[in-house]
């Protein structure tokens, strides 16, 4: 059973994994999607990309960040029935930059920039409120929120 | 110069004695010539025999050595004059297609503080300096405006843009008048003497010669250095009242890294950390081919703190001192840098760069700050003046009073933990001594102590810790937490002595004693002071910029500002939390959060400081928190706690979610699906371990302002959203329930 101790000014409960069980009744507020001191996710509600996002690790700043946001944005923007059908050659100018700099952006380039087309139609199906991307606290150039273990873990550090 | 006004010197009393006396023989012979019959007594006079011709002798030959001396210098300065014309007229007409390298040509430059104005490539007056008096004249006469400008021991002479009037008036022992020049100034100061310059130096020239040159010289130390570069060279060239020299020779003479620095960035960066490194990364992001120049005094380009005291020291990697790079528990590896070097590019480039970039200018301390004039001035007197500028220069690790007072002896054996290479020499002395001492019971200490003590085993070594509080994290946790996380502190080998306060430390026989209030003594061989930080505020002084009497650090708006275009971040700053108040915080994810802040800021977003920073610790492999918010052990807490298993430890925290640090985990959303599946044996229930896991709360007029989560991962969100609501709530029961503390 759960019970409560009092030492000092602190106070001390244990409880059950019963007493957890029902519901919390406590209150929290609703938060407003288009607070805009929240951080946002990868797209701003206005329907724009976030290039501060933190889940693009360092791709919006790196040497080749305008290679990266050209293309991304024209896949973002694209209305084609195969959306981004239009953008190869943005995509092109990415991967030849991304080339020159191994180190930075490592050998899958092709994955990530799949990845990135795929992730940026999930997230946007789902704009996540700043909570769910927390400050960045190391800079691993992670494209995708989604599913992309492989590439995170293949990824060197940089 | 100064050899011929010495020179002068000497010679100008034996010319007065030579010529009184000949005015006196002259008089004499006068005298007796008209009195002859006067008794007059032998006297002895210049011309008389013998003695006489000796001296006379000796006069003439005196004066004769000037002469020629002044014939044979007139003679070398008239050729060496023609020589340089010519030289200079070649190089006038090659310098269109070379880009002038900084090394100072002549020997004159390479001052170990060379100045702005000194340099190597020469913008010079195509016009021939034919006349030797001018460069004696020009030589004192720009001396003096030279000299605050310039710091040149030998005495240099600015190449004079030659007088449209070139009158060759040779005269060593005597001033001539400059003709009208173009330079006022060798007008406007006749200096005395034609003293010629020891080493004629090799100097930048106005262009247009209508530029009188006290005004440039004096311009020059204000006015923003110019790059070298060949864009840069012509627009200056181009520029009719900007005549500027050109970049500063570095410090260190024609080293190769004299680097150009850029004379104007639109984004300066004050420090190379965390704060620092996050806010580049916003404005590149933001602000489209922005660039970007970070100054910082250390030699490293960023990295992250937090594996200095943690992950490095739990590698298996010998050279893990050299290559920084850490496995983390899942395998994956990485630096400790934020980014490898290819990421950067070079301070000289940036300006050029097409699309901008972030470029580290490493080893440089900013001395001064011109917030009027939106400019910074390095140890090297280089001025960079900038459009936008982040202040964030962290702070260093403070000491005890006891040991700075304790002597040389004692001082190396110290340790005051911050940087790459104190980790490297702490590394290295764990290695070599039988006894370590780390005097401090906060984060710092307490992770050092633990990952010390790892290695106490492996090395014989001693582990000691010692503290004024009660506990580990006395000022952290409330009271019985941090009883309790003393003795797992004490599990990991560390021999932990609190309620100590450390009254004096000598060296005997090489060992180091530390004598406490209470009598005990502790005999060590190397003490590691972990007492805290001081904010580094050097530049509040020349920058104008408030300090906070409570908390330290520059103080800032709630938008990180402390005036228009300065923006402070990190752990220097001290600013306005509009949930919390007025705070300052010296966490890494604060870091990194505020610096992006300031960085959005910097770039127009107007965004006050909003998403609360996290923080986290691990002592040892048991025992791991995340904390978010005001976490002062001063205030009253309401703990909610539940029966911990063996799933719920850090080490299980970072297999589950894939990654490998924590942080990691926390912020970059990365894999949800366990790289690892949990193999757990069935778990040991622990009757001691009271407080497994759970999740505190700090109160403040019973708001909660601050969450400790217990060995309970990946809720952070939750945590934040409960502070960023800033409500009353009556029962803390139901809201820790919102964390199912019970579930994995």
């Amino acid at each position: 059973m759960s019970y409560c101790k009092q030492e000092g000014k602190d106070r001390i409960i244990f409880v059950t994994k019963e007493d957890h069980e029902a519901p919390s009744n406590a209150e929290l507020i609703a938060d407003d999607p288009n607070d805009p001191y929240e951080e946002q996710g990868l797209i701003l509600p206005n329907g724009d990309i976030n290039w501060n996002c933190p889940c693009l690790g360092g791709m919006a700043s790196g040497p080749c960040g305008s290679q990266f946001k050209e293309a991304f944005s024209c896949f973002h923007y694209s209305k084609e029935e195969v959306k981004g059908s239009e953008c190869i050659d943005n995509f092109r100018n990415m991967q030849e930059c991304m080339q020159r700099y191994p180190e930075l952006y490592p050998q899958e380039e092709d994955k990530e920039s799949s990845q990135a087309e795929a992730s940026s139609s999930s997230v946007s199906a789902a704009p996540t409120e700043g909570s769910a991307l927390p400050p960045e606290t190391d800079s691993t150039p992670a494209t995708s929120t989604s599913d992309s273990t492989s590439l995170i873990d293949n990824q060197t550090a940089s | 110069m100064l050899k011929c006004r010495t020179v002068w010197k000497k010679l100008a009393p034996l010319a007065r004695a030579s010529s009184t006396v000949c005015r006196q023989n002259v008089r004499r012979t006068g005298l007796t010539s008209s009195r002859i019959p006067a008794c007059v007594p032998v006297a002895h006079m210049s011309t008389g025999p013998a003695g006489g011709g000796r001296e006379n002798q000796l006069y003439i030959l005196l004066v004769g050595a000037a002469c020629v001396g002044g014939a044979i210098y007139t003679y070398r300065t008239v050729k060496g004059d023609s020589q340089r014309y010519q030289d200079r007229i070649e190089e006038i007409s090659s310098r269109s297609y070379k880009r002038a390298t900084a090394e100072p040509a002549t020997p004159i430059q390479s001052e170990p503080s060379a100045v702005d104005a000194t340099e190597t490539e020469v913008i010079l007056e195509p016009e021939p300096e034919a006349a030797p008096s001018l460069e004696p004249e020009a030589a004192p006469s720009l001396e003096p405006e030279a000299a605050p400008s310039l710091e040149s021991e030998a005495a240099p002479s600015p190449e004079e843009p030659s007088p449209p009037a070139p009158d060759a008036e040779v005269a060593v022992p005597e001033t001539t008048e400059l003709p009208p020049a173009d330079e006022p100034v060798v007008e406007a100061s006749p200096e005395e003497s034609a003293e010629p310059a020891a080493v004629p130096v090799v100097e930048e020239e106005p262009s247009p010669p209508s530029e009188p040159s006290p005004f440039e010289l004096t311009e020059l130390p204000p006015a923003p250095v110019v790059e070298s570069e060949p864009a840069a060279a012509e627009s200056p060239a181009a520029e009719p009242t900007e005549p500027q020299p050109e970049v500063v020779a570095q410090s260190g003479g024609p080293a190769p890294d004299s680097l150009k620095v850029p004379s104007h960035t639109p984004y300066l960066l004050i420090g190379g950390g965390t704060a620092s490194f996050a806010a580049a990364r916003s404005i590149r992001a933001r602000d489209p081919g922005a660039k970007v120049l970070i100054v910082t005094d250390e030699s490293d380009p960023p990295y992250m703190r937090p594996p200095l005291s943690k992950e490095l020291w739990f590698s298996d990697d010998p050279s893990v001192t050299e290559t920084l790079r850490f496995k983390q528990w899942n395998g994956k590896e990485r630096s400790i840098y934020f980014q490898p070097p290819s990421f950067y590019i070079n301070a000289e480039e940036l300006n050029g760069a097409e699309n901008g970039g972030v470029a580290v200018l490493t080893g440089k301390k900013v001395v001064h700050m011109d917030v009027r004039g939106n400019k910074i001035k390095l140890d090297d007197d280089t001025e960079i003046s900038y459009d936008k500028c982040l202040i964030a220069t962290g702070g260093v690790p403070r000491n005890l009073q006891v040991i700075e007072r304790a002597g040389e002896e004692v001082m190396k054996k110290t340790t005051l933990f911050r940087k790459i290479e104190d980790f490297k020499s702490l590394d290295k002395v764990s290695r070599n001594v039988k006894s370590i001492t780390i005097i401090g019971g906060g984060f710092l200490g307490s992770e050092l102590a633990c990952a010390l003590g790892r290695r106490s085993t492996e090395y014989d070594l001693e582990v000691v810790q010692m503290f004024p509080e009660k506990g580990n994290m006395g000022k952290v946790l409330p009271e019985y937490l941090s009883n309790w996380t003393t003795e797992k502190v004490k599990s990991e080998g560390v021999k932990v002595i609190s309620e100590a306060l450390v009254k004096s430390v000598v060296c005997k026989d090489d060992k180091l004693e530390i004598k406490l209030k209470d009598g005990r003594l502790v005999k060590t061989d190397h003490i590691v002071a972990a007492v805290g930080l001081e904010p580094n505020v050097d530049l509040a002084k020349s920058a104008g910029l408030e300090v906070d009497s409570d908390f330290g650090g520059f103080r800032v708006n709630a938008e990180l500002q402390a005036r228009s275009n300065i923006w402070v971040a990190g752990d220097a700053a001290c600013f306005y939390d509009i949930r919390l108040g007025r705070r300052r915080v010296e966490h890494h994810d604060h870091a990194v959060v505020s610096g992006r802040l300031a960085g959005e800021n910097m770039t127009g977003a107007n965004k006050p400081y909003w998403h609360q920073s996290m923080f986290w610790s691990d002592l040892g492999p048991d025992v791991g928190y995340e904390a978010i918010g005001i976490v002062d052990s001063s205030l009253p807490t309401v703990g909610v706690f539940a029966k911990a298993t063996a799933k719920d430890t850090p080490k299980a925290a970072t297999e589950k979610s894939g990654t490998g640090i924590r942080s990691e985990s926390e912020t970059e959303d990365t894999a949800t699906s366990p790289v690892a599946s949990l193999t757990l044996a069935p778990t040991v229930e622990q009757h001691q371990d009271e407080y497994g896991k759970g999740v505190i709360f700090y109160l403040r007029d019973k708001v909660v302002v601050g969450i400790i989560l217990w060995n309970v991962f990946n809720r952070m969100p939750i945590a934040r959203k409960i502070i960023k609501d800033g409500e009353e709530h009556a029962d803390l029961n139901e809201v820790a329930k919102l964390f199912n503390i019970h579930d994995d």
